[in-house]
């Protein structure tokens, strides 16, 4: 059994190092710090803590203002509520000055579980996707989000991090060096390409080893930057596999499945299937349960890989 | 323009002191007047904007930018500059002219007001024109902005202070009280808001829009620092602002009472004149009013 860790831990330890290097980098909650996990930087250093309580929109412009005196703020809520709640602030004092500020939202997608449907970020990413100056990163694992965080640190401008509640498996070792804006080979392949990220990574590479069983050779990239995009990677990968299939713990509009088929419409047309959260607000249940209930599994991604190989094949 | 001389020549030339235009009051009353000029010419031309808030804010921004504030137009990213942050973003105009008359930027270029490939948006946009400390345009976020600014300057130590001119109408947003918990929990002291409060909205009275009374009160309730003035009177204005950055431990208000369009007659208390440009007659007789 790999080990596992959830990347919001990892992001809370990302941060106290992130500090430790850097002065500048302040950290602001808003009544979260014990499950985003800020609260190891607080404790760390209580003087760069700003406690926001529960006003997040109030916090987001108040990261912008420090970020406008060269403070490097970490804003931390649950996703849904730094996407949805404050759209706003985001556009105004943020994105539109493209100030230095960090926003990173924990418990991003379906796998925050029993909470239900108010607290699944299922529109985060496209809500984040909209906003001009936002670079936007989905981490895989616990390794790289620590790096994905350090990343954000020392890249001048606003980044949107998207962190999640479980544990998830741990899919890179130490020596693992994390490129913004460049896609990972997980497993190269000829007959299909998996584009994933988030918790969806280590689903498409088990999808990949199933399908490797029945002798297809899929090849799957982690997405972890989703704006700004690798086009190259996926030209790349219509021009080589000639299938494309995208899979993320996100609605289907405005994702990694919707700016993913923008660039091979354009570039180079193959076929596509899309696995993620169709029109639908996700209700409680144990985060595994909503994710076989979803579709959002191993076994869903290899069936849509054969179905869309079929589709390439009676062209 | 000798008067204009006199203004320039008062800016010390080292960055790292203080640095302050010290108008003599009868001077902050001429400028507030020129300022207030600029405005009605520039939001003519434009042929859009908003005369009514930028009129009632007049003698607040050039008390500022005239007398209290340190900064200097020829560093406007010194560390060490107080700010001020104009949240309700459609007075831009005034701003814009006060920017101008302190050489941030020409005065003849507030003549492209509004224009394609302007520096000087229709909402405050920090990024293009200098001297402006926040984009702005969507209301109840400066005092947030402000708070961020203000914080940072604790953290580092320095003895900036932060000025954040609030609409009346704008205290609708939630977000205003939102910054307000927050900054007298954290004892943001060097931080003053001001309230322009000049009882209109955009869709008329405040008071039969969405009633502010009792404004200062609220405040209070909320551990503020209250003092309430007449903010068309210098000889307020200017001690509240000392008794503001005076006052240690908790954020002051200014709740300046004002008349929206002050200076031009038919602008005076009139809604029309929130978000309406001036025709070419009214232009005239606003101008001669102001002379």
């Amino acid at each position: 059994m790999a080990a596992e860790k959830s990347t919001r831990e990892a992001f809370g330890e990302a941060l106290v190092e992130l500090g430790k290097e850097n002065p500048n980098v302040v950290a602001l909650d808003a009544d979260l710090s014990r499950s985003t996990m800020t609260k190891l930087f607080a404790r760390q250093f209580p003087d760069r803590f700003i406690q926001c309580g529960l006003g997040e929109q109030n916090m987001i412009s108040i990261a912008a203002g420090m970020a406008a005196t060269g403070k490097i703020p970490f804003a931390s809520t649950f996703a849904v509520f730094a996407s949805c709640r404050c759209f706003d602030q985001l556009r105004i004092c943020i994105s539109q000055p493209n100030l230095n500020a960090k926003i990173a939202g924990t418990h991003g997608g379906i796998t925050v579980g029993e909470d239900g449907a108010s607290h699944h970020a299922i529109e985060d990413l496209a809500l984040f996707c909209s906003l001009t100056a936002f670079t936007v990163v989905v981490p895989a694992d616990a390794i790289e989000t620590k790096q994905a965080i350090k990343a954000a640190g020392n890249t001048d401008g606003p980044f949107y991090l998207r962190l999640g509640r479980p544990a998830v498996p741990v899919l890179y070792t130490e020596d693992y060096r994390f490129q913004l804006g460049k896609a990972v080979t997980m497993r190269d392949g000829k007959d299909a390409t998996v584009i994933a990220n988030g918790i969806m990574v280590s689903r498409a590479i088990e999808a990949a080893k199933q399908l490797a069983t029945q002798g297809i050779d899929c090849r799957v990239l982690n997405m972890h930057t989703l704006k700004p995009l690798d086009e190259d990677a996926i030209i790349q990968a219509a021009s080589q596999t000639g299938v494309i299939i995208t899979a993320e713990e996100h609605l289907l509009h405005g994702g990694l499945g919707s700016r993913v088929a923008q660039v091979v419409v354009s570039e180079k047309p193959v076929p596509m299937a899309f696995i993620g959260i169709k029109d639908v607000y996700t209700k409680s249940g144990k985060p595994e349960e909503l994710l076989q209930q979803r579709g959002l599994t191993a076994e869903a991604i290899a069936s849509a890989v054969m179905a869309t190989i079929a589709k390439k094949q009676s062209k | 323009m000798s008067k204009n001389t006199s203004t320039r020549s008062n800016l010390p030339n080292n960055p790292s002191t203080p640095a302050r235009f010290d108008l003599s009051h009868s001077e902050l009353k001429y400028t507030a007047k020129k300022l207030r000029r600029h405005v009605i010419t520039m939001i003519a031309k434009a042929g859009s904007g908003h005369p009514g808030g930028s009129l009632s804010a007049a003698d607040i921004v050039t008390t500022l930018y005239f007398k209290a504030l340190h900064h200097d137009p020829k560093n406007p990213h010194w560390p060490d500059r107080d700010r001020f942050v104009l949240s309700k973003g459609h007075a831009a105009p005034i701003l814009y002219a006060a920017l101008a008359e302190c050489s941030y930027f020409p005065v003849s270029e507030l003549a492209t007001l509004r224009k394609l490939g302007s520096r000087l948006q229709g909402h405050t946009d920090m990024r293009l024109t200098p001297g402006v400390e926040m984009s702005s345009g969507s209301l109840g976020q400066g005092l947030s902005f402000g708070i961020g600014i203000a914080l940072a300057g604790k953290m580092d130590t320095r003895n900036y202070h932060v000025y954040v001119l609030l609409g009346d109408g704008e205290c609708d947003e939630g977000q205003v009280w939102e910054a307000a918990m927050f900054a007298a929990h954290h004892n943001v002291d060097n931080l003053t808001a001001i309230v322009d409060h000049n009882m209109l909205q955009l869709d008329g009275r405040c008071c039969d829009i969405m009633g502010l009374e009792p404004l200062a009160d609220k405040w209070k309730s909320f551990n503020w620092h209250v003092l309430e003035i007449d903010g068309h009177d210098i000889s307020q204005i200017l001690p509240a602002l000392d008794k503001a950055k005076a006052t240690k431990g908790k954020p002051t208000v200014i709740i300046a009472n004002t008349i929206k369009g002050k200076g031009v007659s038919f602008m005076e208390n009139n809604v029309d004149f929130h978000g309406k440009a001036p025709n070419a007659q009214e232009t005239e007789t606003a101008l001669k009013e102001l002379e």
